[in-house]
């Protein structure tokens, strides 16, 4: 507890966009009950502190600590590590948190492909060909910079989570929810679900939140949204062969995005009971291909171009594999340099 | 290391097809190599990709699924969707590096026991040639050491 004897509030982003940030100032008045229940200690977007005032803290003196963004370099490494110590309640705030979101979608290459593609690009103006370097000499003395992992993490792949709250970013109404019942809980008059709990999602499927009509689905091909003339606003988006990703993400969003006529892209992460998002949507657009034949089937998957960015868009960092071959090669060369 | 490298591979079979070829070739006193542990299921079309994943990401150096003949399944078409996913399955291994090799799809009859082993053997030195995995090697060894959390933290209803 703090001077003024309010529990104290930190939130902090490592390899995000800063949509969570958004999302939680989103949750609009109720923004004051925040202000008024917690003392809020570090919050690096929203005001000035500094590291090192963290560090000075006593351990576990942070109340509750919203932590969005994966572990992308050593400086998000650092302060997972370090926010973790301080905190009572971490919770991994959002999808890239969570399960590494689109930045783990880098998992699928080797880190000098990406730097190639950042810093070599055809609109990119780097003729002396710089890259990141974790130290650079400048006539003041020797610079350090974050140096950049080859495979992202998610938080609980370096950290103990204590909750996860899923979703790019989380919807403002879970939010304010959440928070509501992180009050309630601290003045005694609600409990707290077990440690490890998903929070602020529902406990069903997008397929149940979404008003459009459910037949038997059959699929001669895959389609690009953009190129379908005519879309029927009541018909299941699946049935008419986009693909829809709202068979194994989890409810708590609304439907939002199948409600205006865009596919549901999984961001609000796997529904209750689905151990490995990708593999079980998988076995879904599998399960509606209407061919038998080995040469027919893959005629039709040649209309779905890039199956890890359907099925993993924000899962990958934390799937079975989490990266691919050349990205955990890396990493192991990486281990080797460092550990030695 | 890859000198006496054996690679393991896991094989899913069928109960009413593949199972009972396995069993053939075993009573039939059929040689094919120990690299390969069977796992039976009911049906080739209950093989969720993820218990693929789960290999590979364990250990594995490949993956065998068996099942009955199209035409032929026990359930009647679940093995025209395991050849739908173990397609959809194999591009998206490739997409992450992983070799199609690793993973092979085998029709077999309850009477192919001779034609399983000799799959089985062709699938073993197959893994052979392409080295082992080490998925679970890679993905447990290395990367920053997770730390235990605050003795407060672990207060909590777990």
């Amino acid at each position: 507890m703090s001077a003024n004897g309010k529990p104290k509030f930190a939130m902090y982003w490592a390899a995000s966009c800063g949509g969570c940030e958004i999302a939680v100032l989103n949750i609009h008045e109720k923004i004051l009950d925040v202000d008024a229940n917690f003392e809020i200690v570090f919050w690096p977007v929203a005001m000035d502190t500094k590291y090192k005032d963290v560090e000075a803290m006593p351990d576990g003196a942070i109340t509750l600590t919203l932590f969005n963004g994966s572990i992308r370099n050593t400086e998000n490494a650092e302060m997972a590590h370090l926010l973790r110590r301080k905190s009572q309640i971490l919770v991994a705030f959002g999808s890239c948190a969570c399960e590494g979101c689109i930045p783990g979608l880098a998992n699928l290459s080797a880190p000098e492909s990406l730097f190639e593609a950042v810093y070599d690009s055809i609109s990119t103006e780097n003729p002396e060909g710089i890259r990141p370097q974790a130290t650079w000499d400048v006539p003041e003395g020797e610079l350090h910079i974050p140096e950049y992992y080859p495979v992202l993490r998610t938080l609980d792949q370096i950290v103990p989570v204590d909750y996860y709250m899923p979703g790019c970013p989380p919807e403002s109404h879970q939010i304010a929810a959440v928070v509501d019942l992180v009050i309630a809980a601290l003045q005694g008059k609600a409990e707290l679900p077990p440690r490890g709990s998903v929070i602020g999602a529902g406990s069903s499927t997008v397929c149940d939140e979404c008003p459009r009509a459910r037949n038997c689905k059959t699929i001669k091909r895959f389609e690009r949204i953009q190129l379908v003339k005519h879309i029927d606003p009541n018909l299941c988006l699946l049935e008419q062969g986009i693909p829809c990703n709202g068979l194994a993400t989890s409810s708590g969003c609304g439907a939002l995005c199948p409600r205006a006529g865009a596919p549901c892209i999984g961001c609000y992460g796997p529904a209750q009971g689905v151990m490995e998002y990708g593999a079980r949507l998988l076995t879904a657009y599998a399960s509606v291909i209407d061919a038998n034949t080995p040469e027919e089937i893959e005629r039709i998957l040649d209309t779905l171009p890039d199956p890890v960015g359907q099925f993993y868009r924000f899962s990958l960092a934390k799937s079975l594999l989490r990266a691919s071959k050349a990205a955990w090669e890396e990493e192991e060369r990486y281990a080797a340099a460092h550990h030695h | 290391m890859t000198g006496s490298f054996e690679p393991v591979i896991i094989g899913f079979t069928c109960n009413w097809c593949s199972y009972r070829a396995a069993d053939l070739a075993g009573t039939a006193r059929e040689k094919y190599p120990p690299n390969i542990r069977l796992i039976r299921l009911m049906c080739s079309g209950r093989l969720d990709p993820s218990f693929v994943l789960k290999a590979l990401a364990s250990g594995a150096d490949g993956v065998l699924i068996t099942g009955c003949h199209p035409g032929e399944c026990h359930y009647l078409e679940q093995n025209y969707k395991a050849l739908r996913r173990f397609l959809l399955l194999r591009r998206t291994l490739t997409q992450l590096g992983i070799e199609p090799g690793r993973v092979k799809l085998v029709w077999a009859s309850a009477a192919e026991g001779h034609r399983l082993a000799q799959e089985i053997t062709t699938m073993v030195e197959e893994v052979r040639a392409l080295g082992p995995l080490n998925w679970a090697q890679a993905a447990n060894g290395f990367g920053p050491e997770p730390v235990s959390a605050p003795a407060a933290a672990e207060g909590g209803a777990a």
